[in-house]
């Protein structure tokens, strides 16, 4: 099989990564979309890797990987915080600052 | 695998983000094994040492020529080490180091308990006004994690606009960030706003950052190197050293075109211009106030470095594709910000929009394409980091028993009653507004003259004009200051400790002195618009 299809597929998940941020509205879903456009790019990484045949877009994902572990920790932080205090996830909530 | 070899890193020339990075883990070891009562002291003497040694050795480099002829690509090419990038490392390391003292601050809020406290939550986990809280309070707890978190921001921006490869570029913006995050959802008082600003800075950076990484992977995909002078090879048809295998596989516009448009709408979403400016009100508006002056002054200056390195560096070759959405974008920021501003009714929401406007003033250096241009915004962004400090370090002194007293009716007459700090405030909003003999006049003359001599008098013509109408609310709130009744139940001044009066002395002597007497600092930006490819 050729390695583009791997790409129309990450292009793909890239795509319904960011259409459920925006029409998504609790915010730990967002997030999960946020983390399916991010893996859809390591696809992307790890596709063209192989197609030019150096380490650069493997190693990337690597770190990739590691900054999607990290922003977990943080992501997670606060939207725990604010069901909390709010006892709701929705990004709708959270409207206090509307002008 | 004997042709492993362990890379040569310059360990001189990347001193000043190891300092930092260093500082940070040392701040961290700090949180763990240090008593409560000592950790306050630690970290802000750790954290001001760093921030101070890193600006020397940022001195040291430029001293030694590493800003001119001397200039390299540093860590394997993972850094460069310009006359751009120690410039905004300086400015970066002088804000941190401001941002510290700021931070540090603690007789604004009314003691409790008996223990003075500062302007971040006791116990930033627990729900506002609980049982938890309360008892973290009676224990005299506060949040020196504040410290580190500073510190790893302040490191991921020195890497910022030094960043001399994708993966780079894309790490720095992670580890710029994600302290912001988290340094936003912190304040002591409503904490409800501070989170919500948390929560969408938050989906939001995501958000962009993923955008940048799919940008990064297509520019991966495109030249076959992560590397700027690769990427910058194969876009203008010149792909030297690469072997023949590769030819193959890349080259394709299409990957080109639509990584880059991405790459830079993540890097414009950090700069705030529109049509990315969504999040800066209600985040500036939300972040305890020292957390914001500190974001709004240092991501603006570390993002913009990055965005000039990636538009002068690697796609000079695209300038006839990204010049018409750069110009688009820059006099929608401009105009876009200015407009929205007058409406505004909080100090905080105010300085926001006008930093949008102030991103597009930016920008108009930015898209001239010239070493003038790139020097322009150098000594821009020195300039603005300063009076924005200082302009958020004032609004943290205006308080009222609710906390800070934002709403502009509230600094009605402010003047009458403290004539000082208003007159200060007044300096600051007319160097936002661009007034001859401050630092903001300089500054724009430099990065509009820059846009002419580049061609651009349609972007000047606009910038002039949005100037005008910023320059009409920034009067507006002089007016309400100086020439209106106070209020019965208006706000006090609190007299703060030296901590804050040194930002806000400092912020203010820094704009006079880059208004009365700017040639020394314009000559220094002159020597440092020379980009290492």
């Amino acid at each position: 099989m050729s390695p583009e299809n791997y790409l129309y597929l990450s292009a793909l998940l890239f795509t319904l990564g960011a259409a459920g941020v925006l029409l998504r509205r609790n915010a730990i879903v967002v997030f999960m979309c946020v983390e399916l456009m991010l893996n859809a790019a390591n696809l992307a990484l790890v596709t063209f890797s192989r197609m030019h045949g150096n380490l650069d877009g493997q190693i990337l994902a690597f770190f990739v990987m590691v900054v999607a572990a990290a922003e977990v920790v943080v992501g997670l932080a606060i939207i725990v915080t604010v069901y909390r205090s709010r006892h709701s996830a929705s990004v709708d909530d959270a409207s206090l600052m509307k002008l | 695998m004997n042709d492993l070899q362990a890379p040569d890193i310059e360990w001189v020339a990347l001193s000043p983000s190891l300092i930092v990075f260093g500082a940070a883990i040392l701040g961290v070891l700090i949180e763990a094994f240090l008593p409560r009562k000592q950790r306050y002291y630690a970290e802000v003497a750790v954290s001001t040492l760093a921030l101070a040694g890193a600006f020397a050795a940022v001195v040291g480099l430029a001293a030694s020529g590493h800003g001119t002829d001397e200039s390299q690509v540093a860590g394997m090419g993972a850094l460069a080490v310009d006359g751009p990038a120690l410039f905004l490392q300086g400015v970066l390391c002088l804000v941190g180091l401001v941002s510290v003292l700021l931070f540090a601050e603690r007789r604004l809020e009314p003691a409790l308990h008996g223990a003075s406290v500062d302007s971040f939550a006791a116990a930033p986990a627990a729900v506002p006004g609980g049982p938890a809280e309360r008892e973290a309070e009676k224990a005299g707890w506060t949040t020196t994690e504040i410290f580190p978190l500073l510190l790893f921001a302040v490191g991921g921006m020195l890497l910022f606009p030094a960043a001399n490869d994708l993966l780079v570029l894309f790490i720095a913006l992670e580890v710029l960030s994600l302290p912001l995050y988290l340094l936003c959802a912190l304040a002591r008082r409503r904490r409800l706003l501070s989170q919500e600003a948390a929560v969408k800075y938050f989906l939001l950076g995501a958000f962009a950052s993923a955008f940048l990484l799919f940008g990064v992977a297509l520019l991966y995909g495109y030249a076959g190197t992560v590397s700027y002078a690769g990427i910058a090879d194969v876009v203008s048809g010149e792909p030297g050293a690469i072997e023949p295998g590769l030819a193959g596989t890349m080259g394709n516009d299409a990957l080109l075109l639509i990584g880059g448009a991405m790459l830079i709408m993540g890097l414009l979403f950090k700069v705030g211009a529109v049509p990315f400016h969504m999040w800066t009100p209600d985040v500036y508006q939300g972040a305890p106030t020292p957390v914001t002056g500190f974001m709004a002054a240092a991501t603006k200056v570390a993002a913009f470095g990055a965005l000039l390195r990636l538009l002068y560096v690697v796609l000079p070759g695209l300038r006839w594709d990204w010049e018409p959405v750069l110009w688009g974008v820059t006099i929608a920021s401009m105009v876009g910000g200015a407009v929205i501003a007058i409406t505004q009714t909080d100090v905080k929401r105010l300085l926001a929009y006008s930093s949008i406007a102030h991103a597009g003033f930016i920008l108009a250096g930015v898209v001239s394409v010239t070493e003038d241009g790139v020097s322009s915004v150098l000594f821009y962004l020195g300039a603005y980091s300063f009076v924005t400090l200082g302009a958020f370090a004032v609004v943290t002194l205006v308080r009222d028993s609710g906390g800070e007293a934002t709403h502009l009716s509230k600094w009605a007459g402010l003047g009458r009653r403290s004539p000082l700090l208003a007159s200060v405030f007044a300096l600051f909003l007319l160097a936002f507004a661009g007034i001859p003999l401050t630092s903001g006049f300089a500054g724009k003359f430099a990065v509009f003259r820059a846009a002419a001599d580049a061609g651009a008098m349609g972007l000047v013509v606009v910038g002039v004009l949005a100037s005008a109408i910023a320059a009409f609310f920034y009067i507006r709130v002089i007016v309400l200051m100086f020439f209106s009744e106070p209020k019965a139940d208006g706000p006090s001044v609190v007299i703060p400790s030296p901590l804050t009066s040194t930002v806000v002395g400092l912020a203010a002597v820094v704009t006079i002195v880059l208004g009365v007497a700017p040639q020394f600092f314009l000559d220094l930006a002159g020597q440092a618009g020379v980009f290492v490819h």
